[in-house]
């Protein structure tokens, strides 16, 4: 094989390119007038990712490797590429105006985002345990600092301690597993992985390593049984973090399991599906029920995205084409309906001071009908009514495991949102109906606003052709699942 | 004769240890960076130990990477520690309570 490195560094140009802008922003900013340019740097932050979205979405068709496989840029991870960056652009511009408010915007803020964004667009492109490891470690790191934002607040610190803590850990159990699959497969490539394994015989070694890899990355997306940290860190750090956390990283976490168990283990598909659909059936449920308890918004909407983890993992557990399509468009709808509720939750306040509980919406409809009206679509749409585009992604994923002879899937799937339903209807019945007590303020930044009703307009016009999304997602699945 | 499975066996024992260090320790968090220092350190031996049976270099690379990594995690575990610190005033693990449910 030639390597010809300029032809290599052109597949990776938008990666290299994020990397060199984090760390010319850094020198800026650490020379320059440092926090007073934070305002400044994560309008550009927003901007450069929402670009090289772009720039990665007019990238030409078809597959590329670089660098003996460890790097693959196919249609499957410029897809969760795009989700990620847009996912990520829109995060800092609703969470400015939170952060400016309660005195934590700092200069370093927009670069660990674009740091663990560039992580993350390594994560869902590994060719090769190694690569995976890397951008998986960076991401990681970027996260645990920004959890810890708000240095002055014991909240956020023991949010980022606890979830420094698991991470860690969960790290320790991925690369358990990465020794063992170097040692039984002789390589770290997914490429020489995938052919130990191309008779259909697993050996054990490599299940034991196949099990200890999936169990470190359910932590990334919090699937249950490993997603303890999910209510703490999502209730201590600050609610801009938070609403990162249930975007970019939950999407980059998924498009690496879907990676790994495709790329590597793709011969073996009964020996994963297996897991994925018990971690799916034990997410979506204890999702839905643990929720129900919750009084504050931040910790209900940790154990939402635990229970939208479940439903996106059932589409992996399908081990189909049509599953990968599924649990793609699944994800790409989550973030949405997730950016639109947390500029809503960015906005709730009183008297300058952020609310979280979930009583403090009682009669908002009266204060504010029209954000009230965006709201209640948001809330019908995660918890899957017809006929909000929540209920298509819902709807893909439970067909994707019919389709695959998984109906105790997705009758266990449709029974858990049933449950999950309660939890979100009780925040409509409270702006609705709830009885009157001291509200909330109902002023709202431009951008924050502009982004919920664009999120509800999108669950609302969404139903027509889901804007297309379904096509991509049906070439990337392509790609992935060969 | 020292073969392979002596070497996974050391790694699987030190790799156990340090994952019940995190959970079975009751006082301090500077112990539960000791195990996954621990937990990363017997990943290296599988590592190496894998590589020279393989005769193959990758794996003597990865722990290259794996160390780097490693001390990267240390410094921000600490950092974050220090925060804590400041904050609560103790990093007792019973004083990592502030949320619950």
């Amino acid at each position: 094989m030639t390597t010809d490195i300029s032809s290599e560094l052109t597949i990776v140009l938008p990666e290299i390119f994020l990397a060199l802008y984090a760390m010319a922003a850094l020198l800026f900013a650490v020379y320059g007038a440092k926090d007073k340019l934070a305002p400044m740097l994560t309008w550009l932050t927003a901007i450069v990712l929402a670009a090289v979205a772009v720039w990665i979405g007019l990238k030409a068709p078809g597959a590329h490797t670089a660098f003996d496989g460890a790097f693959v840029d196919d249609a499957f991870s410029r897809y969760a590429s795009i989700v990620v960056l847009l996912s990520a652009a829109a995060v800092l511009l609703i969470g400015k105006e939170y952060m400016e408010r309660c005195k934590i915007l700092q200069f370093e803020f927009p670069i660990l985002i674009t740091l663990s964004v560039i992580g993350m667009l390594m994560m869902v492109s590994a060719g090769d345990l190694l690569a995976l490891y890397m951008g998986l470690e960076l991401q990681s790191l970027a996260l645990y600092v920004i959890a810890a934002m708000n240095r002055d607040s014991v909240k956020s610190t023991e949010a980022g301690l606890k979830y420094f803590v698991l991470g860690a850990l969960s790290s320790g159990l991925l690369l358990y597993g990465i020794s063992l699959a170097y040692g039984f497969a002789g390589t770290t490539q997914f490429a020489g992985i995938i052919t130990t394994v191309s008779d259909g015989h697993v050996p054990l070694g490599l299940v034991f390593a196949l099990t200890f890899i999936l169990a470190g990355l359910s932590f990334k997306v919090s699937a249950v049984p490993f997603h303890m940290w999910t209510p703490d860190v999502y209730e201590g750090a600050p609610t801009p973090v938070t609403a990162f956390f249930a975007a970019a990283p939950k999407m980059a976490a998924m498009g690496l399991i879907a990676r790994v168990v495709y790329d590597a283990f793709g011969n073996a598909v009964s020996d994963w599906a297996q897991i994925i659909a018990l971690l799916s059936v034990l997410s979506m449920f204890l999702g839905a029920i643990a929720a129900i308890g919750q009084r504050n918004i931040k910790r209900l909407m940790a154990y939402s995205s635990i229970a939208h983890m479940g439903y996106a993992l059932m589409g992996l557990a399908a081990g189909t084409v049509f599953g990968v399509q599924a649990m793609l468009i699944y994800m790409a709808i989550y973030v949405t309906m997730n950016i639109g509720t947390f500029a809503f939750i960015l906005s709730m306040k009183r008297d300058g001071q952020a609310v979280t509980d979930i009583g403090s919406l009682n009669q908002y409809a009266r204060h504010a009908p029209l954000k009230a009206l965006a709201v209640l679509i948001l809330m019908f749409s995660l918890a899957g009514v017809p006929p909000m585009v929540g209920f298509f992604g819902k709807f893909y994923v439970l067909k994707a495991a019919v389709d695959a002879d998984l109906m105790w899937l997705a009758i266990a799937g449709a029974v858990a949102s049933v449950i999950g339903a309660f939890y979100y209807l009780r925040i409509v019945y409270y702006m609705y109906f709830g009885e009157e007590r001291e509200a909330i303020d109902t002023s709202m930044p431009m951008v924050q606003w502009l982004f919920l009703m664009a999120a509800a307009a999108i669950m609302l016009l969404g139903v027509i052709n889901l804007f297309g999304v379904e096509g991509f997602a049906a070439v990337a699945a392509e790609a992935l699942v060969k | 004769m020292i073969g392979l499975e002596h070497y996974l066996g050391l790694a699987a024992g030190l790799f156990v240890i340090g994952f019940f260090g995190i959970f079975l320790n009751r006082k301090n968090v500077i112990v539960i960076l000791m195990s996954i220092e621990l937990m990363l350190l017997a990943v290296n031996i599988n590592f190496v130990a894998f590589s020279f049976y393989l005769n193959d270099l990758v794996g003597q690379v990865f722990a290259l990477f794996v160390l780097t990594v490693a001390a990267a995690e240390a410094s921000i575990g600490l950092a974050i520690l220090v925060v804590f610190f400041r904050n609560r005033g103790s990093i007792d693990v019973e004083d990592i309570n502030v949320m619950k449910g």
